[in-house]
């Protein structure tokens, strides 16, 4: 059996009425909420030190110094378990000849025009802009988070080194989050995406509306 | 002579100023007080200091602190650097005057300058934990510390430093428990050539310039005062005998003022960065309204059929 590049391991179609696709596995989806939780308490925790308004949200930790302590810690879960969703997707995020007129589309993208769009893989350009987002800016975090973590790391940064690595942390910490609403806004905008982090399930009808080609390959695949 | 402060009664003497004479409060808006304290200041005149390290030894008396014994690396310089329980520290230089060919023995007493605009209050994310009295000290409140080292990357001056036994930022206090009641700072107290006095800032840019008119009198033409205004000025200062030359007193900062990274995180960033928060969710909310739910039709379940079914 040949599959194509953007068919990932556990992806199915089971013919029905209606029809249901899988297009994430428990591990996949486990993986998902464990990056997902790491990320929500990142920014409750960063937030809390990033402006003075929000420091109330210390206390959802204990305290500020709690806060402190165990904010990188979680940066480090987060890392990790980051790197375990980028080994299962990276491939199928590569970027493709029609993610391209799908971008140039995207007016008709946002008013609901799906007809007038190219059919798409398993994830569509937008999809796509946000995982490799994700990439770079957790990568940006991590290495920006080590030369602040002061606990542990300060003596192998200078200080004009630290003010430069706090900038960039807070600018990337910004980023990630205005990303973060991007995908969680998208998730519930188009209607039957949250079943795929769920059940890991989704309905024929929204992989034939949302990534057709996907749909195809899987049906084809399926053939062969 | 300047004219030394007097011992204290054995009186308790109710504390001059406290919270309600705050002008700033990190991470916090507070009114500034009304009106302000007169401004003290410590003057450390570097060509009286014997380098006797007496000032050190006060600091740690009058603070209950306790220094590590450290190890000798063929300096005079001891601890090597300022620590969380050295707050203050001598730091010598040898210099080789170009022009008298005179090897000079520049002893400067490092700490805490008690900048007017303090950068490592500016950094503080935690609320109090950081505040300036009306008089001008900053003082570190350790009970509201949570000991991120922000104030470390906010001083121009390299000299809050970090505990890694309770976590929390330690610096020089200018004695503010001494100077609420009268007193001036233990090292003051403890100087035995009056390298260091204290006062009102104004009487202290006075002594300072008698010092630098005594100090040109005798072929040092360069001296005067460090009182850098790239801060606003410090409410710790120095008489140098080479006022044009900072860094040649153990790289003393030339014109010192808050890094533009960190008033570039502390301003810009901090609002923007919400803002554009703010507008991502906003959009969000808006496309919705505007653009409903994008719903599976019928259709498109009836397609996947056909498909499903063409080819299976």
């Amino acid at each position: 059996m040949t599959t194509a590049y953007d068919v990932e391991r556990g992806d199915q179609v089971h013919p029905g009425n209606p029809v249901t696709v899988d297009r994430y596995t428990t591990g996949a989806r486990i993986n998902h909420w464990i990056t997902a939780t790491c990320l929500i308490l990142l920014a409750l925790s960063g937030l809390a030190l990033f402006h003075p308004s929000l420091f109330f949200l210390t206390g959802l930790f204990g305290d500020g110094q709690n806060t402190r302590a165990i904010h990188p810690w979680i940066g480090v879960v987060l890392f990790f378990s980051f790197a375990g969703l980028f080994i299962r997707f990276w491939k199928a995020n590569l970027w493709r000849r029609e993610d391209g007129t799908w971008m140039a589309r995207l007016h008709d993208v946002l008013t609901g025009n799906e007809e007038k769009l190219p059919e798409v893989g398993k994830y569509n350009a937008g999809q796509k802009v946000v995982f490799w987002s994700m990439s770079i800016l957790i990568i940006t975090l991590i290495v920006s988070g080590f030369v602040i973590w002061d606990q542990y790391f300060s003596e192998y940064s200078t200080i004009p080194q630290k003010r430069v690595a706090v900038l960039v942390h807070a600018l990337a910490a910004v980023a990630i989050i205005c990303v973060w609403i991007v995908h969680v806004y998208a998730a519930i905008w188009v209607r039957g995406t949250i079943g795929a982090m769920t059940r890991g399930k989704v309905t024929g009808g929204w992989a034939w509306r949302h990534h057709r080609k996907w749909l195809r390959e899987l049906v084809g695949g399926k053939k062969a | 002579m300047f004219q030394p402060i007097a011992n204290p009664t054995t009186k308790p003497v109710a504390p001059k100023f406290g919270d309600k004479d705050l002008i700033r409060r990190s991470a916090s808006n507070i009114t500034p007080a009304a009106q302000r304290q007169p401004e003290v200041a410590k003057l450390i005149d570097v060509s009286k200091c014997i380098g006797c390290k007496a000032c050190q030894v006060a600091c740690l008396e009058w603070n209950n602190l306790v220094e590590e014994v450290g190890i000798n690396v063929g300096v005079y310089d001891n601890p090597h650097d300022l620590t969380p329980n050295t707050w203050t520290l001598m730091r010598y230089s040898e210099y080789q005057n170009p022009e008298s060919g005179n090897l000079e023995w520049l002893i400067r007493k490092d700490g805490c300058m008690h900048c007017e605009d303090p950068g490592c209050l500016k950094a503080c994310p935690a609320p109090g934990a950081i505040v300036q009295y009306s008089n001008g000290i900053v003082d570190f409140v350790h009970d509201n510390c949570i000991g991120c080292g922000y104030c470390v990357k906010g001083c121009p001056f390299n000299i809050p430093r970090i505990s890694k036994v309770d976590n929390k930022a330690y610096k020089c206090s200018l004695c503010v428990d001494r100077v609420a009641v009268g007193q001036g700072p233990a090292c003051q107290k403890a100087c035995p050539t009056q390298a260091i006095v204290f006062g009102t800032k104004d009487e202290m840019k006075k002594w300072a310039d008698f010092r630098i008119k005594d100090l040109k009198s005798r072929g040092f033409k360069n001296a005067g005062l460090y009182d850098p205004p790239g801060v606003s000025g410090t409410h710790v200062m120095y008489v140098l005998q080479h006022a044009d030359k900072p860094q040649i007193y153990a790289n003393l900062a030339n014109n010192p003022s808050i890094s533009p990274v960190v008033e570039i995180w502390k301003g810009v960033t901090k609002y923007a960065g919400l803002a554009a928060m703010g507008a991502f969710v906003a959009i969000g909310f808006l496309h919705h309204i505007i653009a409903g739910p994008n719903r599976v039709s019928a259709e498109d379940e009836k397609n996947a059929e056909k498909l499903t079914e063409g080819k299976a």
